[in-house]
């Protein structure tokens, strides 16, 4: 067989990865590093991975860059520090969505208040599923989680409509199903000079599907092709037809603004230089 | 047969996400759980099986016109 290129971004000698049968991670992981492949200029000593705390979050422990594991909720303030220190490297975050919209939610808003140069990837399965299936900012009302055994009445974000209500500069969606599309939203961000968010849903059938009893893996994948809807046609669309479990993928959102570390640097240089 | 199949099968855990999205119903899981190619025949080389594999045990590279004339 032709050896597939994207496998000399992987740690080859800690995979099998950790995650459940089907779970998507793995999926999104491999849509990264693919985008990454496609980054002229982009190598494995220039790119960093940072990630906080969750299974999602062990993705950075795979990857074959410079990479950060760090604590819950704080993947963006560690990764701000890198960029700042270091502009000239290429700064990834891989997050989760209770780790990016709970414990983490003031950092990822003023992340992209900030519009620091980061390509934020949040692996949303609308849940925690590292513990073991607490609802998350992102559980969709009425779906159940341990915490939420009738069914969850809190409101959930749409981390979308978040980050670009917070001053994100790119902000787009897709899915585990959608790989290709997922593949070119990721390398459209990491385009982007300044604060790019992407969230990419991944089904959990452990710690979400089979308590709310979705189905096996696939069946949770057919849900994302069934429902999922390219954003040019989800604008077309009646509000009458935008029911149910509908929801729409694409580029939201594209703006152009000054980058924290372009802003940063010329602090420093007002204040005469940085140390040598 | 239009492709090769290359199978991990350490990596496989058998989460039939290739076999419920092959729109060739070639493959097959086998009592341990693992995937197997049922159909090699009715492969058409789509890759949709490697595509959405969360486990990069499953890869399949179209055959060139004479290789797959010989097979
Ligand atoms: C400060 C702190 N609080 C709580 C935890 C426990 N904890 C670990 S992962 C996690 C939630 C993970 O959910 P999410 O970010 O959605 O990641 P997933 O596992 O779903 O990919 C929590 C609450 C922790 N590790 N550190
Ligand atoms: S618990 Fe859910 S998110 Fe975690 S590895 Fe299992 S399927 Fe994936
Ligand atoms: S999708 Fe991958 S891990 Fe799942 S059954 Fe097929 S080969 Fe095995
Ligand atoms: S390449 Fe396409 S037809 Fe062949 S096994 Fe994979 S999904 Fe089925
Ligand atoms: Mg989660």
């Amino acid at each position: 067989m032709l050896e597939r290129s994207y496998e000399k971004f992987f740690r080859q000698n800690r995979l099998p990865h950790l995650w459940c049968p089907g779970c998507g991670n793995g999926i999104v992981m491999k849509a990264i590093v693919q985008a990454i492949e496609k980054k002229s200029g982009w190598t494995q000593d220039n790119t960093i991975i940072v990630s906080g705390i969750g299974c999602s979050s062990r993705a950075s422990g795979y990857m074959d860059f410079d990479t950060l594991h760090t604590a819950h909720g704080r993947a963006i303030p560690f990764a701000t520090g890198i960029k700042l220190a270091r502009p000239d490297l290429n700064v990834v975050v891989i997050t989760g969505d209770g780790d990016c919209t709970a414990i983490g939610g003031n950092h990822f808003i003023h992340g992209c208040r900030r519009n620091v140069d980061l390509t934020v990837i949040l692996f949303n399965n609308n849940i925690y599923g590292m513990t073991g299936g607490q609802a998350s900012p992102m559980t969709p009302l009425g779906k159940k989680a341990t915490t939420a055994p009738y069914g969850s009445i809190d409101r959930p974000f749409d981390a979308c409509k978040l980050a670009e209500a917070a001053g994100a500069t790119y902000v787009a969606r897709s899915t585990a199903f959608h790989v290709q599309h997922l593949v070119k939203m990721i390398e459209d961000g990491l385009d982007n000079a300044g604060f790019s968010f992407i969230e990419a849903l991944v089904q959990c059938p452990t710690a979400y599907g089979r308590r709310n009893k979705i189905g096996e893996p696939a069946k949770m994948m057919a849900w994302m092709r069934d429902n999922a809807v390219m954003k040019n046609v989800w604008d077309k669309l009646p509000d009458d037809k935008k029911i149910g479990d509908k929801f729409p993928i694409g580029l939201f959102y594209k703006a152009e603004t000054e980058t924290y570390d372009e802003a940063y640097h010329h602090v420093i240089e007002m204040a005469g230089g940085a140390a040598k | 047969m239009k492709s090769e199949f290359t199978l991990k099968l350490d990596r496989c855990k058998g989460c039939g996400i290739c076999v419920a999205f092959c729109p060739k119903q070639v493959l097959a899981l086998d009592t341990l759980g693992k995937v197997y190619v049922a159909h090699p025949e009715n492969c058409i080389a789509c890759g949709q099986c490697e595509l959405r594999c969360p486990d990069y045990a499953i890869f399949v590279d179209k055959l060139k016109q004479e290789a797959a004339d010989k097979k």
